[in-house]
């Protein structure tokens, strides 16, 4: 971080107010080409970060839809108590997490989880509790047990229902998690805020690290939503 | 007794200082300064002013979205566009918006207040359509059947029949104002977003303390709406989810 705000003085200072960079009026595409290469580092820290908690969120999601699966008065308590924690401002979440874990993406990657969980235990409870009767009847009458049932029968019927569940929590992961550069952990908040807020508003990178964001939340829901066909082959056969 | 006293000692030595700060004021973290921070003064004129923000921003935003969602809910059109304005709405960065916002359009609490609807809206649009929009269709043709008018039918049988949607949507978009108004102080406005920012003058203490009082915030409206959602659910379908529920 400290070298790239040295190059930077060292820019300005050498370039003066007469380029658009200097001026600041706008967007600054020239600039944005000439310094690819500093989104690079920031925008691989933001998908490590999304992809970590999404995976960390989805995994103790279904462990909770598994728990109350067979238990549904569980299913209350887990609704309360994960929609309580989605209510607390992320950025808020991040710092009282601090004192705990300090800064870094431990903290970052801990918070974005616990964000995960409603939308993901809501959509995967769902989902199983969706799953027909008849299914589940027809796995019975071939002998399965209550385990076999669950992993083979209930869960890939409750598939896309999951997907569509961590398909939403990741778009507003890659969005919450620009607030991440406040627990120290990085990703495109520190394009936006330091290379940009605290440069003066610095026009160019706000616009770039505002732009990845988005793109990344479009590439990664399309990604997922090919996923979301692919483990659900019945769906399609039905369109067909 | 001393298997519950060492997680409270350490709660205490965590975040006691915090606690301290909220209710009484110190001299700034800032080397050799004599300003006092800190103290309830001071934490209530930023409750009052962030809560101010996001409860103009919140009614902005149900202005604004609700009459559209019910509108596109009752005449059924539309889907396509209220569904996909809330999911874009989810996309949104929060620090991205203000930034833009600070770069681009300005700052002050004018300037805030509209971004921070911004980003109240789609929950509210969303779920106002999708709440109208199942409303059992059997139950507007009985109303219709009875000779009410349109109107009639939106206010006296679609509006009660979407109350929990409608205020899910309410609740999720004041989460997000509340969120978002915190790093409004960026734009110049007293939020709590100037203590968990301003760790050089408040201190760590400082920034846990804003982190502490940000959480409490959103925790208030989040009752207090759910509170409301209450008070505006017509009695029957009450007792008819918690009969659906007991029975599921």
């Amino acid at each position: 971080m400290i070298p790239v705000l040295a190059q930077i003085e060292v820019r300005e200072a050498g370039e003066g107010a007469t380029t658009c960079q200097g001026k600041n009026d706008t967007f600054c595409f020239d600039y944005a080409i000439d310094n690819l290469g500093d989104y690079l580092g920031p925008t691989g820290e933001h998908l490590l970060l999304v992809v970590l908690s999404v995976v960390a969120g989805l995994l103790i999601a279904l462990g909770l839809a598994v728990i109350s699966h067979r238990r549904r008065w569980l299913v209350p308590v887990f609704v309360g108590s994960t929609g309580i924690i989605y209510t607390i401002p992320s950025i808020a979440l991040f710092l009282l997490l601090l004192p705990i874990t300090d800064r870094g993406i431990a903290t970052a990657v801990i918070a974005l989880a616990l964000y995960n969980l409603q939308i993901v235990y809501r959509n995967s409870a769902v989902g199983l509790n969706n799953v027909p009767a008849s299914a589940r009847e027809a796995g019975r009458g071939m002998g399965m047990t209550d385990r076999q049932l669950l992993w083979k029968v209930e869960m890939p019927l409750a598939m896309p229902e999951i997907i569509a569940g961590v398909r939403i929590a990741t778009v507003s992961t890659v969005a919450i998690a620009t607030l991440a550069i406040f627990a120290g952990a990085g990703g495109l908040g520190e394009v936006i805020y330091t290379d940009g807020i605290q440069r003066d508003v610095f026009k160019t990178p706000i616009v770039m690290g505002s732009t990845i964001c988005i793109l990344m939340a479009i590439v990664l829901d399309a990604v997922l939503l090919v996923v979301q066909r692919v483990v659900s082959p019945w769906r399609r056969v039905r369109t067909i | 007794m001393s298997a519950v006293a060492p997680p409270v000692a350490s709660f205490l030595d965590t975040f006691g200082g915090s606690i301290e700060f909220i209710f009484q004021s110190r001299t700034s973290a800032q080397e050799g300064s004599k300003v006092m921070v800190g103290g309830l003064d001071q934490i209530l004129e930023l409750l009052a002013s962030q809560a101010l923000i996001s409860i103009v921003a919140l009614l902005l935003a149900l202005l604004l979205a609700l009459p559209l969602g019910v509108y596109l809910g009752h005449r059924g059109v539309g889907e396509f566009a209220a569904v996909a304005v809330g999911n874009a709405g989810r996309a949104v960065p929060e620090l991205a918006l203000i930034a833009l916002m600070i770069a681009f359009v300005g700052t002050g609490s004018i300037n805030v207040t509209i971004a921070v609807m911004i980003l109240g809206i789609p929950p509210i649009l969303t779920n106002s359509f999708v709440g109208i929009r199942q409303v059992d269709r059997g139950a507007v043709e009985a109303a219709r059947g009875v000779g009410m008018t349109e109107w009639e039918i939106i206010r006296k049988v679609e509006l009660p029949l979407a109350v929990p949607t409608i205020m899910g949507g309410v609740r999720t978009g004041a989460v997000n104002i509340v969120a978002t108004s915190t790093i409004g102080s960026l734009a110049g406005v007293d939020t709590f977003g100037k203590l968990i920012l301003g760790e050089n003058v408040y201190g760590n203490e400082g920034v846990i303390a804003g982190a502490m009082m940000v959480a409490v915030l959103a925790l208030a409206f989040e009752f207090g709406l759910a509170g409301i959602q209450r008070l505006l659910t017509p009695r029957g379908i009450t007792t008819q989810q918690q009969l659906t529920r007991a029975t599921a």
